[in-house]
């Protein structure tokens, strides 16, 4: 289920190469209008693009030498959008049982699988009812539901939870990471956290061009980018949990918010805070904040009107007035403090 | 007294409106006003009314199924389509919406009339067209069309295309698609579309005695019926103009009925 895709659409200055490989899931991340909507809308057969070729699982769906444009429908490739669009005069069994049906499973056949799905995303009870009686979150569940009974070779994700409610964004980012976990898969998102637990890989993508690509956790982390530097830029810290809070491997821990399932004990766990949510000492501050860590700087740039300062993987952002007054330059020894509260901790 | 205040609707806006309202329902009391209730019930169940009504009925019921046959594929065109000149293609079919019926009944006579554009090649098999049934339904079609097709294509530009994208990506063939999905979504606007369709082939009259004539039985639909009634037998013509605004009232509200529950 390997994706190749290289397409060229100037009208949107669109020029993008990447491949992705057997149940791979890739981010593509990029400013509005970046051209990750139209690279998803090419591989969808939704758009023509004026030179490249598509390749999935071996087959051509598109290919502007050999004149191969495949129809939306025999491209095996499903999407699902911001909004649900589950299907208003259909149940929800209904919705989820269209794509069996349209491979020309019988009803009962596509039922029972279509239940089989709702079940698995956590719906199971709601297949009797309209769309429209479905809150927000319930919706886009069915609408994953429907979208992988369809049984794609790859499935498209245009920033499945950028609509949805935050209250319930977590539970449905849990959801989508086990569903999708040995899937083909690419997913376009504005949120470092989606790419972080969903996605093996990252692209990219500005001003119509892919800019920088690497794992999930490396760009994130380490961003080249301007743009991945102002999404992510993220401060990730990976470890186990161990009571209560997350121990890194040399024994120091870090206590912060569980998000979603608590994890167990031993259970490798990720913890991530904004570099705005980091205050910066000179000297180790008093009262004792749990989350104290002895750092050294090893970069200090001005964006903005906010300082970063950078150390190790570690940032930390303050304004101008504070960084002039801390004085520190690559090589000083400053102690990094975030409160537990800022600190969400995700099963890794 | 409660409910939502209408900002910016200044009160004199109600004195035109009220005119136009009394301007429309006035005649229609006046008709109720002139019926001979006494023997209502005999001028509209004689001979030749009863033939006429359902020749009207038959001939509309007829005509609204042809124009769903043909006006459906044609909305679907204009709506999900792009092609030269496709403004130029709605505004003619539209027309016959502005057009006089008469003059679109001697367009039909000049197309499918004895001596007609294609009316002699008709005449070669054997049967002709003109002063028929089927011209009545003919007739019917050609001024009832648009309406459909209107109807239908707002509906379907309201739709949008999106849920026909997820449908294709879910593997549905553009059949598959249309039937299960862009129709089903449209449908209310094709139920109103068809109700239109069929109001307007039950009181056509100009296209219909154009091209169709006046033959009992055979051509003469009820609005003729009630025309040609008004000189010889006048409480025959309201009695019989009472029974198509009562069909009219029920058909609109039928298609008022049918695009709530929906």
């Amino acid at each position: 289920m390997t994706l190749s895709f290289t397409a060229t659409v100037p009208d949107r200055g669109v020029e993008v190469a990447f491949d992705v490989a057997d149940g791979e899931t890739v981010a593509l991340l990029g400013p509005n209008g970046a051209g990750k909507s139209t690279v998803l809308s090419v591989v969808a057969g939704l758009l023509c693009p004026t030179s490249g070729h598509v390749e999935l699982a071996g087959r051509t769906l598109y290919d502007a030498a050999a004149r191969v444009d495949l129809a939306p429908h025999r491209r095996r490739v499903a999407l699902l959008a911001q909004e649900p669009l589950l299907f208003p005069h259909l149940t929800v069994l209904d919705n989820v049982a269209f794509g069996p049906r349209s491979a020309g499973a019988s009803r009962a056949g596509a039922r029972a699988r279509a239940q089989g799905w709702l079940d698995e995303v956590g719906v199971g009870d709601l297949g009797g009812r309209r769309p429209a009686q479905l809150s927000g979150g319930q919706a886009q569940r069915a609408a994953v539901a429907r979208a992988l009974a369809a049984e794609p070779d790859l499935l498209l994700l245009d920033e499945p939870m950028a609509a949805l409610d935050v209250a319930v964004t977590p539970a449905l980012r849990q959801t989508l990471r086990r569903v999708l976990a040995d899937r083909t898969c690419v997913v376009v998102t504005h949120d470092a956290l989606d790419a972080l637990l969903l996605a093996d890989r990252v692209l990219v993508v500005e001003g119509g061009r892919v800019v920088e690509t690497g794992p999930t956790r490396e760009v994130l982390t380490r961003p080249r980018s301007a743009f991945a530097a102002r999404l992510a830029g993220l401060n990730l810290v990976v470890g186990r949990w161990s009571e209560a809070a997350l121990r890194l491997d040399d024994g120091s821990t870090l206590s912060g918010l569980v998000v979603g399932e608590q994890p167990v004990d031993g259970e490798p766990v990720v913890a991530v805070f904004r570099p705005t949510a980091v205050a910066v000492y000179r000297s180790a501050p008093h009262g004792s904040p749990r989350n104290v860590v002895p750092v050294t700087v090893t970069t200090v740039e001005q964006l903005g009107d906010l300082v970063r300062i950078r150390a190790g993987d570690l940032s930390a952002d303050v304004t101008l007035p504070a960084a002039a007054e801390l004085e520190l330059v690559p090589g000083s020894a400053a102690y990094f403090s975030v409160k537990a509260t800022e600190v969400e901790v995700y099963p890794a | 007294m409660s409910g939502a205040r209408a900002v910016g609707l200044p009160r004199w806006v109600l004195v035109p409106a009220l005119v136009g309202a009394l301007f429309v329902l006035l005649p229609l009391v006046a008709i109720v006003a002139q019926v001979d209730w006494s023997n209502f019930w005999g001028l509209i169940t004689s001979e030749s009314s009863r033939t006429a009504l359902l020749l009207s009925l038959r001939t509309s019921t007829a005509s609204t199924v042809v124009c769903v046959l043909i006006g459906v594929p044609m909305a679907l065109v204009l709506a999900r389509t792009s092609f030269p000149g496709q403004g130029v293609v709605r505004s003619l079919v539209l027309l016959p919406l502005v057009l006089p019926p008469v003059v679109g009944g001697l367009a039909l006579l000049y197309t499918f009339g004895k001596r007609g554009l294609i009316g002699q090649s008709i005449e070669v098999v054997g049967t002709t067209v003109a002063f028929s049934t089927l011209a009545v339904v003919m007739a019917q079609v050609f001024v009832a069309l648009p309406f459909l097709v209107v109807s239908l294509e707002g509906a379907l530009r309201t739709a949008g295309e999106r849920y026909e994208v997820v449908a294709a990506s879910l593997g549905a063939r553009p059949t598959t698609v249309l039937l299960r999905v862009t129709l089903p979504l449209a449908l209310p606007g094709l139920v109103s579309g068809a109700v239109l369709a069929f109001a307007r082939s039950l009181g056509e009259f100009g296209a219909t005695v154009t091209f169709a004539g006046s033959r009992e039985g055979v051509t003469r639909t009820l609005p003729l019926e009630i025309y040609l009634q008004r000189e010889t037998d006048p409480d025959a013509a309201i009695a019989l103009a009472l029974v198509l605004v009562v069909v009219a009232v029920l058909v609109i509200g039928l298609a008022r009925t049918g695009r709530t529950a929906l």
